[in-house]
């Protein structure tokens, strides 16, 4: 099952590779990280999904709890998740599929950042599964280079993560 | 040096006799000499090790005997690098210990100057926590901060990296800073309703066992286990790190549990319906195939760290926080149980499974046997191997800071400059008392050198080498798994450790039978001296039990 867990900690160098480096000490596999900065100018927050059934993801909060300059850890739950994630994708667009593609870039919400000769390149924003459906989409067509920023997720309502 | 105003090493220093440091273990290199400078004219003692690992694993030793934080002191590049076995042993045991470390000037770093290297980064895995300097007004705060760090919660090793030119740059003492711990609030009071319901489970037991581990030991809780078991009257077992939880021929210690454990330490973990693991991890060498590990058993787990809640076995309820502060706790909720059955069952375990004796030669056994003899109250370090399995059978100890041995990283070469470092310890406090090293010969060879620091200190040390010529636990894996087919684990009869000790400036005996064993320690004991007993052991003995199978009961004895 995938994880999103978000982590508050103190903006000290080096605190990307004690998270990182103790996902991959402890073998647990990071899907996507994302990292920036917060509403308090000292501390940052990751947002990273893994992939693991609730044991694993018990024992990677309490690891990650105990880093030092980590504050708090919590695992995101699905129901209460509002999360957004980010991509550019470059496509050739030949004068026939021109249409098509542009019907896709509507229904997927889509933008065009820049057309420069037969090549497009659209910005897509959404839930991971929005994104990865347009991408989905598009991938019929010739994708020539595309890149994805990874899910940034807060939880709903009051409750601050 | 102007009214007011400091330097990174004056700073580091004061700081560190502020913390309460006696003293420190340490080698020179041009990274650190700011330190050695200021380190002039401090109540600090510096002893010189003869090797960073040494250093390091004195630090250790000292840490573990006295319960303060152990520190030494390394130059950057290959004098940090050589920290880091010693680094990971304390890790693995959660010994608190404390490493310094020059590093090239700041301007440099990222340059691949003269003696660069990253450890800071290298550290990360194996540190509770680790500080790159950056300003030499950060350096007081950051070495309480890390005084804290190493000595709370689950204890640990924790670096402070310091470049040169830092140490000897000055600032306003007054523009120093405070150190702030946001995301650091280790759990100390067990939570009372787990009690409560660990109480409950205790009551309704019938064949309860408890593990006391390394917990005990990090936590000074000798006393409050004690209560909880006489009070209780439920048979105890222990990890390689809990030996010393409890003397080690109270009626209900049934002893070492585990890969090497006593037959009835082992049943009683199989046959359990109650475990109650104070301070353990659940570690491969304890519990073996964790799928047949204590079936029929619920587990109770105390222990301070969460991430060891359930990391390998799955527990029923577990209690977070300090042994000290739950044991007390728990043993007013519960009452002396009737579970003679059980006793008895364990009892007649313990009698029909003696451990094997040694022959009229002299053996590994006869020769633990000599010293538990002529020194009863010892602090026992041990190194690693077979020697050290079989210290953990069957050498007695008291209750306390009395058996140190690399349990978690299995460092061969610690042994000796443990005893160093539990020497310096022991007799900084009230109670001395006799430092006995049980090493074999292959591990000794590794850190021999620290011989000329116990020398220099004139520490008085008992350091047996029981000389098999041989990895004698490595000769034991081949024969069992690999048809003994190869023959890597002969070290030869080469080194005359006596020759070798003498040729250091300590005492050399060398032995071939009990008696003159005997003589030997009594010599040393009487001696006051560093003195290096090589014990010929010529009997070639495996050290069992020890589990081939597939449950902690599929042994060999
Ligand atoms: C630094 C290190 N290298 C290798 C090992 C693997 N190892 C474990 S026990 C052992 C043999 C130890 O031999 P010795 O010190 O003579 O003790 P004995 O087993 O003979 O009692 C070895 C090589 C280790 N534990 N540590
Ligand atoms: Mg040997």
């Amino acid at each position: 099952m995938k994880h999103t867990i978000s982590i508050l900690c103190d903006n000290k160098a080096g605190v990307m590779t004690r998270i990182s480096g103790l996902f991959s000490r402890r073998g647990f596999n990071i899907e996507s990280l994302t990292v920036g900065t917060t509403e308090m100018d000292d501390k940052s927050r990751f947002t990273i999904v893994v992939q693991g059934d609730d044991s694993v993801l018990e024992q990677i909060r309490k690891q990650l709890q105990k880093l030092v300059h980590v504050i708090k850890v919590w695992d995101i739950k699905n129901e209460s998740i509002i999360e957004r994630e980010h991509s550019l994708i470059k496509i050739q667009v030949t004068p026939e599929k021109r249409s098509e593609i542009l019907q896709i870039i509507t229904a997927a919400e889509a933008r065009i950042l820049d057309s420069t000769g037969d090549y497009w390149t659209l910005e897509v924003t959404g839930s991971t599964a929005a994104v990865s459906s347009a991408i989905s989409l598009l991938s019929e067509y010739n994708i020539i280079e595309s890149i994805r920023t990874g899910r940034i997720a807060l939880e709903r309502g009051v409750g601050k993560s | 040096m102007k009214k007011g105003k400091s330097t990174g090493a004056r700073s580091l220093v004061r700081a560190l006799e502020k913390m309460g440091v006696e003293v420190i273990f340490g080698y020179p290199g041009g990274a650190n000499l700011p330190i050695y400078g200021a380190l002039q004219g401090s109540s600090i003692k510096h002893i010189l090790a003869r090797h960073e690992q040494g250093a390091a694993h004195m630090a250790d030793g000292y840490a573990r005997v006295t319960g303060k934080v152990g520190v030494c002191l390394a130059t950057s590049g290959p004098g940090a690098t050589n920290l880091v076995t010693g680094i990971a042993t304390a890790y693995m045991d959660s010994s608190p210990i404390l490493a310094i470390t020059g590093q090239v000037p700041s301007t440099m770093i990222g340059n691949d100057a003269f003696q660069e290297v990253d450890i800071t980064g290298i550290t990360i895995p194996i540190t509770k926590h680790n500080y790159l300097i950056q300003s030499a007004d950060e350096i007081s705060p950051v070495v309480e901060e890390a005084f804290y760090l190493a000595d709370s919660g689950r204890k640990g090793p924790v670096l402070i990296d310091i470049p040169k030119d830092i140490l000897s740059s000055e600032f306003l003492v007054s523009n120093e800073k405070e150190y702030v711990l946001e995301g650091y609030n280790p759990t100390i009071k067990g939570h009372p309703g787990q009690i409560k319901k660990a109480a409950a489970l205790i009551k309704d037991s019938k064949n309860p066992v408890i593990i006391a581990g390394g917990g005990i030991f990090h936590s000074d809780a000798f006393e409050m286990l004690l209560h909880f078991v006489e009070k209780s009257g439920i048979p105890l077992v222990h990890s390689l790190m809990g030996k010393s939880s409890i003397d080690s021929n109270h009626l209900l210690n049934y002893g070492l549990y585990g890969y090497h454990g006593k037959v009835a330490a082992n049943t009683a973990i199989v046959k359990a319906d109650l475990i109650i693991a104070i301070g353990t991890r659940f570690g491969d060498r304890s519990t073996g195939p964790l799928a047949t590990y204590a079936r029929d058993a619920k587990i109770i787990h105390i222990d301070i760290d969460p991430a060891e809640i359930s990391k390998n076995v799955s527990v029923f309820v577990p209690i977070v926080g300090n042994a000290r502060d739950i044991l007390p706790k728990l043993t007013d909720l519960v009452s002396l149980k009737e579970i003679p059955d059980w006793i008895d069952l364990l009892n007649k375990t313990v009698v029909e499974h003696p451990l094997r004796k040694g022959g009229k030669e002299i053996s590994v056994p006869g020769a633990l046997e000599v010293l538990k003899q002529v020194i009863p109250d010892a602090i026992i370090v041990t190194d690693v191997g077979r020697h050290q399995m079989f210290a953990a059978l069957y050498s007695d100890v008291k209750a306390g800071r009395t058996f140190l041995t690399s349990g978690g990283l299995g460092t061969m070469g610690f042994g000796l400059p443990a005893a160093v470092g539990a020497k310096v310890g022991s007799q900084s406090l009230n109670k001395d008392r006799p430092v006995v090293l049980i090493s074999g010969d292959g591990g000794f060879t590794m850190t021999c050198q620290e011989i000329i620091t116990a020398v220099e200190e004139k520490l008085p040390l008992i350091l047996v080498v029981l000389n098999d010529s041989s990895l004698g636990m490595i000769a034991q894996l081949q024969d069992e798994f690999y048809d003994g087919s190869f023959d890597i684990s002969n070290l030869g009869d080469f080194v005359k450790f006596d020759k070798l000790a003498i040729s250091m400036g300590a005492v050399g005996h060398r032995t071939e039978t009990l008696e003159e064993f005997e003589k030997a320690v009594r010599d040393a004991q009487s001696s006051g001296k560093t003195c290096v007993i090589d014990c010929i052991i010529k009997e070639e003995a495996h050290v069992y039990p020890m589990v081939t199978g597939a449950d902690l009961l599929d042994l060999v004895e």
